[in-house]
């Protein structure tokens, strides 16, 4: 395998964000529909539809997952947060039905990671918000898994384009350990190759030379 | 919204997976650190009129503002030792001279640190094998024989080997020379490693 001396820091498994992991900060970002439960003074520049100087209490609005996990209490109602449609009961079906239809990308992309972290509330549905999400994963995972071992020297964009983030990292390890082994095979691992950040950063100086 | 500053640094490095290094963003630090200034400045008279007229509907905001600066902090924090991953990283694939441009992205803070792990590095390196030190960023992979055939991929002047002997390294000419000597070389991407 490539000797990668970068190796970023990983996401959080399960509910557990990692806190210097720029995947789960990214994720964190995503947002999910929420309504106040007590009124915000002060505030009411962030909420561009009502031209208030509050925000009042039982408005709508979309809030980063950072920020409705920092402000969601299970004592003092602050918040109220619904999941996101692709996690209602209407998206359950479809993906109950065949997993594999889906385009995870754009319903995420962080689809699983999203999931997980919708634990965190209470809400009557996270039983099987969980089910779901984990259905879904061991759904895709034999063909996720299939492609990456097989597709090789092959143009793989169209079966990465439907994967979710951390499928997609999964099948950048699963042609990473292909690639390796072939290279094995030809009898080629033995060979000293130049470091991949110094080639990729050559080749960004030449287009930029021609640009 | 807040926070749009910060996470546009974390996406800048998230674009560049493969690790490469990106000109530090002064600009985008600075703006973060204003606006958490700001964020502090109005919790803080928002906390004593909070506390002096005893005003507690003003805490939901206050929290807000709490959980924006820790998510800026966060942001700040992930994005700096992010990029010392990789400046770490630069040491192993470049050796202990950068490049001029790679040097002109990093910030002067970055530049100590990356001498300190270098001196680091080599305190420890001296301290193993004897007498002589080991250098560990040598034979990555597990040497098959002492001398290696490689071609050179650009001209790189005049190179001196263990006997003396002056080689001098032109574009697309071929040579058989120790592997220690060159596999530097190789993956600076000055020579190619020959397998015929």
């Amino acid at each position: 395998m490539e000797t990668q001396s970068y190796t970023p820091v990983p996401p959080g498994v399960g509910m557990e964000e990692n806190f210097l992991s720029l995947d789960d900060i990214l994720l964190s970002h995503e947002r999910l529909p929420c309504r106040t439960e007590s009124a915000f003074p002060r505030l009411g520049f962030l909420e561009k539809s009502a031209d208030t100087r509050d925000i009042p209490e039982g408005t709508k609005m979309e809030m980063p997952l950072w920020l409705a996990k920092g402000l969601y209490e299970r004592k003092r109602r602050t918040l109220s947060v619904d999941p996101p449609k692709t996690y209602r009961q209407g998206w359950r079906t479809v993906l109950g039905a065949d997993p594999n239809v889906v385009d995870l990308h754009k319903m995420g992309p962080y689809f699983y990671g999203m999931g997980s972290q919708l634990l965190h509330f209470d809400s009557p549905e996270n039983a099987e918000i969980a089910q779901t999400v984990l259905q879904t994963f061991i759904g895709r995972f034999r063909r996720t898994m299939d492609a990456s071992q097989n597709a090789l020297d092959a143009d793989t964009s169209a079966l990465v384009a439907p994967l979710d983030a951390l499928e997609r990292a999964l099948f950048r390890a699963g042609q990473a350990g292909l690639a390796a082994y072939q290279r094995w095979e030809g009898g080629a691992s033995g060979r000293i190759e130049a470091s991949g950040l110094v080639v990729n950063y050559r080749k960004r100086k030449l287009g930029e030379l021609q640009a | 919204m807040f926070c749009e500053k910060a996470i546009e640094l974390v996406r800048e490095l998230h674009r560049m997976g493969d690790g490469q290094l990106p000109a530090f963003n002064e600009d985008g630090i600075r703006q973060v650190l204003e606006e958490m200034k700001a964020l502090y400045q109005q919790n803080q008279s928002d906390v004593n009129e909070a506390k002096s007229e005893g005003r507690s509907e003003l805490i939901p905001t206050i929290k807000f503002r709490h959980c924006c600066l820790c998510r800026n902090q966060r942001c700040i924090a992930a994005y700096l030792y992010d990029r010392l991953l990789r400046i770490r990283a630069l040491r192993w694939e470049y050796g202990s001279v950068l490049p001029t441009a790679i040097r002109f992205h990093m910030c002067a803070e970055e530049v100590e640190w990356f001498n300190q792990y270098k001196k680091s590095l080599a305190t420890y390196m001296r301290s193993l094998g004897g007498e002589e030190g080991l250098d560990i960023t040598q034979d990555v992979k597990p040497p098959k024989s002492l001398y290696i055939e490689v071609r050179c991929l650009k001209d790189h002047g005049e190179f001196e080997i263990d006997d003396g002997t002056v080689i001098l390294l032109k574009k697309n000419s071929q040579h058989f020379l120790p592997r220690w000597k060159c596999e530097q070389l190789i993956r600076q991407g000055v020579l190619e490693h020959v397998i015929s």
